[in-house]
């Protein structure tokens, strides 16, 4: 194309609309600002108090080396517990989302009632921490991993129902269609037309709730539900600073160990 | 002899009237073809047929046998009729003679196909009808991994194992080249002769309506405006019938 067969229809003034661009002063940033600093006030920041603190920070490492392997045995048995919560856990709430995640999809609820019910129950799940939670089944069903299970069974429950119910809401629409007018039920629709687009998804997203509840599952101890996070406390309180160590670097590397099987099976799926 | 009564069918999304009191009848084993522009309503038509769509009123007969949204009688009712779709609808994920076997749904109980049991009679019908249509070979690939009309062909299988009275084909190759429309269409009269099933089909052109039809239907905004006998027609009439059905629409 030669230069002069280009035509603009209408003049540009490059100025003006690097000018109508350019980032403009707003009031509300001001307000942002002074909310942001407010926090950091009422949060008792403190950049001194940071600083004096650090010998004491340092005196903790200090006395931390060389870690205490002593009571390897106990441990990895209780790390091997801490996993255990974490697989039964997660597959307790595969199944309890399952229902509740159907109920809560907008294609297949029965009814504006059950969806509605089935969304609320999804939210308040989600919304209230694992640790809170495993503090009610402590009081429920005593100290001890069941506590913790049935928490991290609540907990993920909301968070996968909710992945379900929009997984299940994006379907696509021709298939449920073609299957349903071979006369199939429900369940069967569910059945052949919405879990074999949606599997892959669910099955990722189950492991990576597995990988996020192992993790909480270290610290669930701390509150009498099961696992490592028990010792870890214990050994804080009697400052066995150097168990304390040797339990965070065999929790280290149990979660370094299950990331990586983690990633592997993902990267077979997808 | 009648196979589908439709009664003063009414349909309307939201404020939008998609069908206006249409009647019409479709005779036993006459290919028959529904004509119009964009948007007349084809789709919809065939839907209230096996009720994927809901009717806002009237009645829809099949073969003597009245339309409900009692969810047993519906089953009952789509059992007899098979439906294909532009777009395949097969489930991509799964094999091909897994998605051919869904056309047994309706003879499966809810339970054993949760545990995806069929019969071996299913399995046998299935391999038949895949044979068929000639993609026997491919049973065990994934149907996503097939050409357009390899998936079209398996569709028309998964409705035959239904064994159906009644084939629904809505735009059954407007996503299909000419060529492959050919042997779909071809497949699917040849068939529907030999296995004495009514067809009913939406189609795009003209000339394949001429070529593949008994009887036409021209439907323009919700309404039924023409029927013609295909072999007393002509392009040139039917042709006519579509400017007359333009001028409809851009009133």
């Amino acid at each position: 194309m030669k230069k002069d067969e280009f035509h603009l229809y209408t003049k540009i003034n490059i100025e003006t609309i690097k000018h109508q661009m350019a980032p403009r002063f707003r009031w509300y940033y001001i307000v942002l600002l002074i909310i942001v600093l407010v926090c950091f006030q009422q949060a008792g920041f403190s950049l001194t108090k940071l600083i004096r603190g650090l010998p004491e920070m340092a005196n903790f490492i200090v006395n931390a080396f060389p870690p205490d392997f002593t009571r390897f045995n106990e441990l990895a048995l209780s790390i091997l517990q801490t996993v255990e919560i974490s697989i039964a856990g997660t597959f307790l709430a595969v199944f309890i989302a399952l229902p509740i995640g159907i109920g809560a999809s907008a294609n297949f609820s029965p009814n504006p009632f059950v969806y509605r019910i089935c969304r609320t129950l999804l939210n308040a799940t989600r919304s209230v921490s694992e640790m809170i939670v495993a503090l009610v089944f402590v009081t429920a069903v005593g100290l001890g991993p069941f506590s913790g299970l049935l928490a991290l069974a609540v907990h993920s429950a909301g968070m996968l129902g909710k992945f379900y119910a929009d997984a299940i809401e994006n379907v696509s629409k021709g298939e449920i269609e073609a299957i349903k007018s071979t006369g199939a039920t429900t369940c069967q629709v569910l059945k052949f037309a919405v879990l074999p687009q949606v599997l892959p998804e669910i099955i990722t997203v189950i492991l990576y709730r597995w990988e996020v509840n192992i993790r909480a599952a270290t610290v669930l101890g701390m509150v009498g539900a099961g696992g490592i996070g028990f010792d870890l406390i214990t050994s804080i309180r009697l400052f066995q600073y150097r168990e304390s160590l040797a339990i965070v670097l065999l929790t280290l590397i149990t979660v370094a160990i299950i990331d990586q099987i983690n990633n592997q099976v993902r990267a077979k799926i997808i | 002899m009648l196979v589908i009564h439709i009664n003063k069918v009414n349909k309307s999304f939201g404020n939008e009237l998609i069908l206006q009191s249409v009647s019409c009848h479709i005779e036993r084993y006459t290919p028959t073809v529904i004509l119009g522009p964009s948007g007349a309503g084809k789709s919809t038509l065939l839907r209230c047929i096996n009720g994927l769509v809901e009717i806002d009123g009237g009645q829809v007969t099949v073969d003597n046998v009245a339309l409900s949204r009692h969810p047993r009688k519906l089953r009952e009712f789509r059992k007899s009729i098979g439906m294909i779709f532009q777009q395949f609808n097969l489930i991509q994920r799964i094999s091909v003679l897994e998605n051919v076997l869904c056309g047994r749904l309706a003879y499966t109980s809810t339970f054993q196909s949760l545990l995806t049991k069929f019969t071996n009679a299913d399995y046998e019908l299935a391999c038949q009808y895949l044979d068929k249509v000639g993609l026997y070979e491919k049973r065990f690939q994934k149907a996503g991994q097939l050409s357009g009309g390899q998936q079209q062909r398996i569709s028309i299988a998964r409705a035959l194992v239904q064994r159906p009275k009644v084939l629904l084909a809505d735009e059954p190759v407007a996503s299909l080249d000419p060529k492959t429309s050919q042997v779909v269409l071809d497949l699917l009269t040849k068939i529907s002769e030999e296995e004495k099933i009514s067809l009913v089909l939406t189609l795009h052109s003209v000339e394949l309506a001429l070529q593949y039809s008994k009887k036409i239907i021209g439907l323009n905004q919700g309404k039924i405006i023409a029927q013609y006998d295909t072999d007393k027609t002509n392009a040139a009439e039917i042709g006519s019938v579509y400017d007359q059905l333009e001028e409809v629409a851009n009133l």
